[in-house]
């Protein structure tokens, strides 16, 4: 058994937090980098410079890429063999979060009752922590910052086996379209299919997670990202909306074993400023 | 497509020569707003009271910035999606506010009294909050403090970018521009 202190997750919480929200990882930059070419509008143009102008400031000053600086989303792979003294386990993830979002100028987006009440709770807790056990003694950390205007708009839809791929095609392919020029295009699309209600979110989220250089093992539904990035790419939506042909960078797909009687798929909307940032303890 | 210099406030003969995908440099004062601040303006508006501001002329930055850095006027401040202020946006535009600058297309009701009042929309990139924030000079909360990143803030903005997404003639950038290149 390894004990780690609960400090040392918060610090390391602490720490992802800003370096999230002001590094874009390194596919990202060559995504961006590669798809500026593409791009032949003229407001898309544009839009590319200014993208990466701002990507530039943001890493050499320290400051947010975006200011929707989003929820904090956590995935963490617990070793079994790690036991967590001098705090709670949770307890220690949100003081990461308010520290690094105070210290770090981040804006605080998080409000406490959804309908009613809707007060910031100032400080951008409570996070938002997905805990897997695993063998080991390691604290594995994956940190996304997740903004508003993309995730909303997601959208998860129980489709009938009978759906079948030409189906699920046309369900991402309509959620994209319909997401117009609102998700700061160009986007990654997060899809998740199989498992049940909750997991099939879940894998939508996780797909994102998943670096857009990297393909689906199964060359099946590597064939199928790459079909959907094409149509995708065709729907005219270009950067932000305004018209153009870089709509999405990728598209990511996770899949899970599911029920008999469902085929659940989820699209995830993942803006440009694709953030994620990993820690180990 | 052309690139211009706008200086606020605005007046109807400036936004005439404006047409969709002109890139603007937009200068002095701009006003922000968004979910929150809003509905507390179209209530006042409802129950015929004064608002704090007086937006005859003005611009509408849908924003909430990111907090200061010491020796900055504010943090990173992209723009936020529009459609979510679709709901106020007519009555602010009856009274007079000449532009609004957020990402993503306005509903029908919107694009109806931007043609009907003479007013533009303008679409900042999305994104680019920190780069934006370099043309923001100065900033200071004027309305609604207490909701924080959502009060009301007046700028004082220098060449800050944008496109015109809805012009006084009632083009819309986001249905012309996407009916161009579309192929599915």
């Amino acid at each position: 058994m390894r004990e780690v202190q609960a400090s040392r997750i918060t610090s390391a919480v602490k720490e992802l937090c800003m370096r999230a929200n002001y590094i874009l990882p390194e596919d990202m930059k060559a995504a961006i980098a590669a798809y500026r070419n593409k791009e032949v509008s003229e407001s898309g143009k544009s839009i590319f410079t200014q993208i990466v102008e701002n990507m530039e400031i943001a890493e050499r000053d320290h400051v947010p890429i975006c200011q929707d600086t989003g929820v904090a989303v956590f995935f963490v792979e617990l070793g079994q063999d790690v036991h967590v003294v001098g705090g709670g386990y949770e307890d220690a993830f949100n003081e990461g979060v308010r520290q690094g979002y105070r210290e770090g100028y981040l804006r605080k987006s998080m409000v406490t009752d959804p309908v009613l009440d809707r007060k910031n709770t100032q400080d951008n807790t409570p996070a938002e922590i997905y805990t897997r056990v695993v063998p080991g003694d390691k604290i594995k950390i994956t940190f996304v910052p997740k903004g508003g205007g993309s995730e909303n708009m997601s959208e998860i839809r129980m489709m009938k086996p009978a759906d079948g791929m030409a189906g699920v095609k046309d369900f991402v392919v309509e959620r994209v379209r319909k997401s117009g020029g609102n998700p700061c295009n160009p986007i990654v699309v997060g899809v998740g299919i199989g498992g049940t209600f909750e997991m099939c979110a879940m894998l939508a989220k996780k797909a994102i997670l998943r670096p857009v250089d990297v393909r689906h093992p199964d060359p099946r539904y590597k064939a199928v990202e790459q079909e959907l990035l094409t149509r995708i790419n065709k729907l005219g939506l270009g950067p932000m909306g305004m018209g153009g042909r870089v709509t999405a960078m990728a598209v990511n797909i996770e899949i899970h074993p599911c029920h008999i009687a469902s085929m659940p798929v989820a699209v995830n909307i993942q803006c440009h400023a694709n953030r994620r940032a990993k820690a180990e303890i | 497509m052309a690139q211009v210099r706008l200086y606020t406030p605005l007046k109807v003969a400036d936004l005439e020569k404006l047409h969709i995908g002109d890139s603007v440099l937009l200068c002095g004062v701009i006003y922000t707003g968004r979910d929150a601040a809003h509905k507390r303006l179209v209530d006042l508006l409802e129950n015929n009271q004064e608002l704090p501001i007086d937006v005859t002329g003005q611009v509408m930055y849908y924003v909430g910035p990111a907090p200061a850095k010491p020796g900055m006027a504010i943090g990173s401040a992209g723009p936020t999606t529009s459609y979510r202020m679709d709901p106020y946006a007519p009555l602010l535009l009856e009274k007079g506010l000449k532009a609004m600058i957020g990402k993503g297309p306005r509903g029908a009701a919107v694009r109806d009294a931007i043609k009907k009042y003479q007013a533009v929309y303008l679409a900042a990139t999305g994104g680019a909050a920190a780069l934006i924030a370099n043309s923001i000079k100065k900033a200071e909360i004027v309305a609604y403090e207490d909701l924080g990143a959502e009060a009301i803030r007046k700028l004082q903005v220098e060449d800050f970018p944008c496109i015109v997404a809805n012009d006084i003639h009632g083009n819309d950038l986001y249905e012309q521009g996407i009916a161009r290149y579309a192929e599915e």
